[in-house]
């Protein structure tokens, strides 16, 4: 598997990177290299192997249905570059 | 799929007939305290960014934590839809952008959701009914809330709601009509709310719908669907529906095609429009979230789950019908909610079915529509209405006094059997009173009775005047059969 200019540029704007058009190039070559590497994996015989989706054999952890947080909209907020009356600001979005 | 078809429920174009073939996803608010992952309030309406933890906000090395009674809600609500439920379920992460969403992905369940196939029995008005297949209900965040009407420039943006666990309920395409959708609608919502699992509130956004509209000539294979988002009213689910099968009818008769596409119904303008800008966001590149450990649990948790299920919608109307002799259209009328059917039951129990249900029907929720109360706010008590009843049925009052009693009751409260005697409204059975006020008529009304002879529906007039006489107390029946007698009436 390999990826084409194309391909790069929408991967990068998907995941909303600014990409100019000339890092596409080395870009390519960088990602195909790791999909290169990573598909070694594929010669390994996997038939009837359950996927593991962990390294130790353990449940999930869950939380109780309690109210243990909120109250700091101050602190949640405090990091955006905008804000007003405890929301955060971004340009207009619109539908 | 390809049921035959009703011709009733095509829609005439210019040129054919079309059939309109509808497939729903709802979006119901899991009832909970606390958020999905984080230990944050649900509770509507707090002030911006209030109800939000540091994991709903997506700050840097936050990692989610399943809220165990959303997973439980979750499999109550599959076990009200008679659905599979997955002992084994993956949470992924669905990738987009958006201010709303702070993580830049939503926890979402893709290839394994917690409930599979499922399916609701859903009446029409028409006595008919329909059962609508469910392929799957999965778990999942719910995003921000943006404000664009704050600024020229800026959108504003509040998290409270992020991080809200939502039941995704995806429906088969097994919709034939907007009032098949609507009434789909309304019965999920009756189930949802019966198990508790969702509050059902509409107006504060608790369900909303996505709906997939498509339109074929019957018995030609499907047709290309449009999926119209957020649509957050039943009345407007079924506009949107007509709205967007017309404009693909007018599109198709004129020899064109229709562009799969996200659309949006603005109830306004009456008309759906095409979101463009979310058109390159449908690669959400979903994958397995990291964070999170598959959902797992054992059959003895879904079944002390099944044990503490309330008696459902479906099985409530069956019992209605048989153990009151109510009519299945009363039945679903009363069932239709859960306090509503506790109601009734209050008022039924150890009296006649029928008469309880026509009171409950007709002149409770009458009165309630027309002030715009819910049952539980109801000035009546199911056992003040109960005595009333007891009372029509002992022969204590007339129907006919018995609305007025209904109304006292309603404005001034008090004991039903107490205000009857307090305020001489008891029926009139002594047939010599009754006697004196027929005498008094016909004699007063010689002209009347001669015309009586010849055209008995002048009784009804005698009755009126009897009636008027006696102030409304006096026994329809034995008034009748006292007139009947002296008139010569057979």
């Amino acid at each position: 598997m390999s990826v084409d200019e194309k391909t790069v540029r929408r991967i990068a704007h998907l995941a909303r990177i600014a990409v100019t058009d000339d890092e596409v190039g080395p870009l390519q070559g960088e990602l195909n290299a790791i999909l290169a590497f990573v598909e070694q994996l594929g010669t390994v015989d996997v038939s009837g192997v359950e996927p593991m989706t962990s390294v130790t054999p353990m449940a999930m952890k869950k939380r109780e249905d309690v109210v243990t947080e909120g109250g700091r909209a101050a602190d949640v907020v405090a990091n955006a570059p905008e804000t007003e009356d405890n929301y955060f600001l971004v340009p207009k979005v619109v539908e | 799929m390809n049921a035959p078809v009703d011709p009733k429920k095509l829609i005439k174009g210019g040129l054919h007939d079309w059939e309109v073939i509808v497939g729903m996803e709802i979006h119901a608010q899991v009832s909970s305290r606390a958020k999905l992952f984080s230990g944050a309030s649900t509770e509507f309406g707090a002030e911006p960014n209030d109800h939000v933890s540091l994991v709903d906000a997506a700050m840097p090395g936050m990692l989610p934590v399943i809220n165990a009674e959303c997973v439980a809600q979750a499999v109550r609500t599959g076990l009200g839809l008679k659905a599979q439920i997955n002992l084994r379920s993956v949470f992924d992460r669905k990738n987009y952008f958006y201010p709303d969403l702070p993580q830049g992905y939503q926890i979402s369940q893709y290839k394994d959701p917690i409930v599979g196939e499922g399916e609701v029995l859903v009446d029409m008005a028409d006595g008919t009914s329909i059962t609508v297949g469910i392929e799957r209900l999965h778990l999942e965040q719910d995003a921000g809330k943006s404000l664009h009407d704050q600024d020229p420039t800026r959108s504003f943006v509040d998290l409270n709601r992020s991080g809200v666990a939502l039941m995704e309920i995806v429906s088969r395409p097994d919709l034939r009509s907007s009032e098949e959708a609507k009434a789909y609608v309304t019965k999920l919502r009756t189930i949802l709310r019966y198990l508790g699992t969702c509050d059902g509130d509409m107006e504060k956004g608790s369900l909303r719908a996505d709906v997939n509209v498509s339109v074929r000539r019957p018995g030609e294979p499907l047709g290309t669907r449009c999926e119209i988002k957020n649509v957050n009213s039943i009345r407007f689910i079924g506009q949107a529906i007509e709205t967007e099968a017309r404009r693909q009818i007018a599109i198709l008769e004129d020899g064109g095609t229709i562009d799969q596409e996200t659309r949006l119904f603005d109830p306004t303008k009456g008309e759906t429009r095409s979101m463009r800008s979310k058109e390159e966001a449908h690669d959400y590149r979903y994958f397995p979230d990291p964070d999170l450990l598959p959902l797992e649990f054992d059959q003895a948790f879904v079944d002390s789950l099944a044990e503490g299920l309330p008696e459902l919608p479906d099985a409530k109307k069956a019992r209605f019908v048989t153990d009151y002799g109510l009519s299945p259209y009363d039945a679903g009328v009363l069932i239709a909610e859960r306090a509503s059917a506790d109601y009734y039951e209050a008022v039924a129990k150890g009296r006649d079915g029928k008469a309880a249900a026509n009171w409950v029907i007709n002149e409770l929720f009458g009165r309630l529509n027309k002030e715009g109360l819910s049952i539980e706010a109801s000035p009546v008590s199911a056992t003040q209405l109960g005595a009333i009843i007891d009372l029509i049925g002992e022969g204590v009052i007339s129907g006919k006094i018995a609305k007025d009693l209904f109304e006292i009751v309603w404005t001034e409260g008090g004991d039903p059997r107490a205000l009857v005697e307090s305020r001489g409204m008891k029926q009139v059975t002594d047939t010599g009173a009754i006697e004196k006020a027929v005498d008094e008529i016909i004699a007063a009304n010689p002209d009347k009775v001669a015309q009586a002879k010849e055209k008995p529906t002048l009784l009804g007039w005698f009755v009126g005047q009897t009636m008027k006489a006696t102030g409304g107390k006096a026994n329809p029946a034995a008034v009748n059969a006292l007139l009947k007698a002296k008139l010569g009436i057979e």
